[in-house]
């Protein structure tokens, strides 16, 4: 059943508050949206990262749900072997019902370190939902980049100066990654359009094999914004066509959030302290224009209206 | 099955009550409040509670006070006061 409404979503909370994230933390909003939509019959498998290191501090934990942390690189071989002990299981008849089996895991152990175990599962067509929480650096460790950081990103291991942009490569295209391996389900998804996401998710953990969704997850102290500003830009990235939202289905590209009139990306990129280096270079922003303007056109979003 | 000790305290509070975090603490206007629950979807933390009548409230142990709900609430029902 697709959701309508925000009152849809299920009143239970999975994920406890008075957790260690930052104020603002866009991952936090993605953990609480998972866990209401996948409900009481889920396992998460959560891979080293901000999440891991925030929610569950011995002897505590944030889950209400059963919770498996496992390292950087294997998070999605991990899940591959709950998935099937508990295929095994519901064989012999010890448990009658198997469970939603779920990876949260960020850019850094999806895009680097964990691309080889994903790309594993993804290949094997495991009955899995592999989240990847992106936000853009190695946040946990102190902002290094990732190589899902996009042109021109201020980072500690990016740093800008004269010879330098910030970030010299673009983003990774993870999910094209993803249908390469030719996967039923893969979508873009993030904390601005939760209706949207919500319905993704619910699809993607419907749809047999293995599927894969790249949740962009707005970071206060590395992305340099003020604490509320977190949903405003992560809005902004879709309506400038940075992040634009779509689903792949059967290798089939659907844009689900059209942008009829999107907006030039300096409304973006200003808000935002990693690139307060390109005020003063045109040159570049207008190379983040350029990467911005391929990407409406291959999903069909309006021309720029300031 | 067989029973296995328990290790690990699930759900609130796993950092303590973060409530000491706030320098600002977000306060709701009752009047202005039309019931749509972007505040209770989009609080990262999951502070706001969502009553049965569709109500919200904050749970001010554990708000940050991060600001997202006075900044998305769409009536403006909901603002920033300093502690």
């Amino acid at each position: 059943m697709p959701y309508k409404t925000l009152k849809d979503l299920s009143l239970k909370e999975y994920f406890g508050p008075g957790h260690r994230l930052c104020q603002g933390c866009g991952a936090g909003i993605i953990a609480r949206l998972v866990t209401k939509v996948a409900g009481d019959n889920t396992i998460i498998v959560n891979a080293t990262g901000c999440v891991e290191v925030a929610t569950t501090f011995y002897p505590d934990t944030a889950w209400g749900l059963p919770y498996i942390h496992v390292a950087f690189e294997n998070s999605a071989a991990v899940a591959s072997g709950v998935r099937a002990a508990y295929n095994s299981m519901v064989r012999k008849g010890i448990v009658d019902k198997n469970p939603n089996v779920i990876v949260l895991a960020g850019d850094g152990g999806t895009a680097d370190i964990g691309l080889q175990s994903l790309s594993g599962a993804l290949e094997r067509g495991d009955h899995i939902l592999y989240i990847c929480y992106d936000n853009e650096a190695y946040m946990n460790t102190g902002i290094q980049r990732s190589s899902a950081t996009p042109y021109g990103a201020w980072t500690t291991t990016s740093p800008p100066g004269k010879l330098s942009p910030g970030q010299k490569t673009g983003k990774k295209d993870l999910v094209g990654i993803a249908v390469a391996h030719g996967v039923k389900y893969a979508a873009t998804a993030t904390v601005a359009y939760l209706l949207d996401a919500a319905n993704k998710i619910e699809k993607a953990l419907n749809t047999p094999g293995a599927t894969f969704m790249h949740f962009l997850s707005p970071c206060t102290p590395g992305w340099r914004i003020d604490t509320a500003n977190s949903i405003k830009v992560s809005r902004l990235a879709v309506q400038t066509a940075l992040w634009p939202l779509y689903e792949v289905v059967d290798g089939q590209y659907i844009t689900t959030v059209k942008v009829p009139k999107r907006l030039p990306v300096t409304e973006y990129l200003k808000l935002q302290g990693r690139f307060r280096h390109l005020i003063n270079k045109p040159e570049e922003v207008a190379k983040i224009q350029a990467y911005a303007d391929k990407l409406a056109e291959k999903f069909g979003y309006g021309p720029i209206s300031t | 099955m067989k029973k296995v000790a328990i290790i690990s305290f699930p759900s609130k509070g796993t950092a303590g009550e973060t409530g000491t975090w706030r320098v600002k603490k977000p306060v709701i206007e009752r009047q202005k409040c039309v019931k749509c629950m972007i505040c209770w979807l989009f609080c990262p933390e999951g502070t706001i509670l969502r009553k049965e009548d569709d109500f919200v409230e904050i749970d001010y142990r554990y708000c940050k006070g991060c600001g997202v709900c006075a900044n998305e609430c769409p009536t403006k029902a909901i603002t920033m006061v300093e502690e």
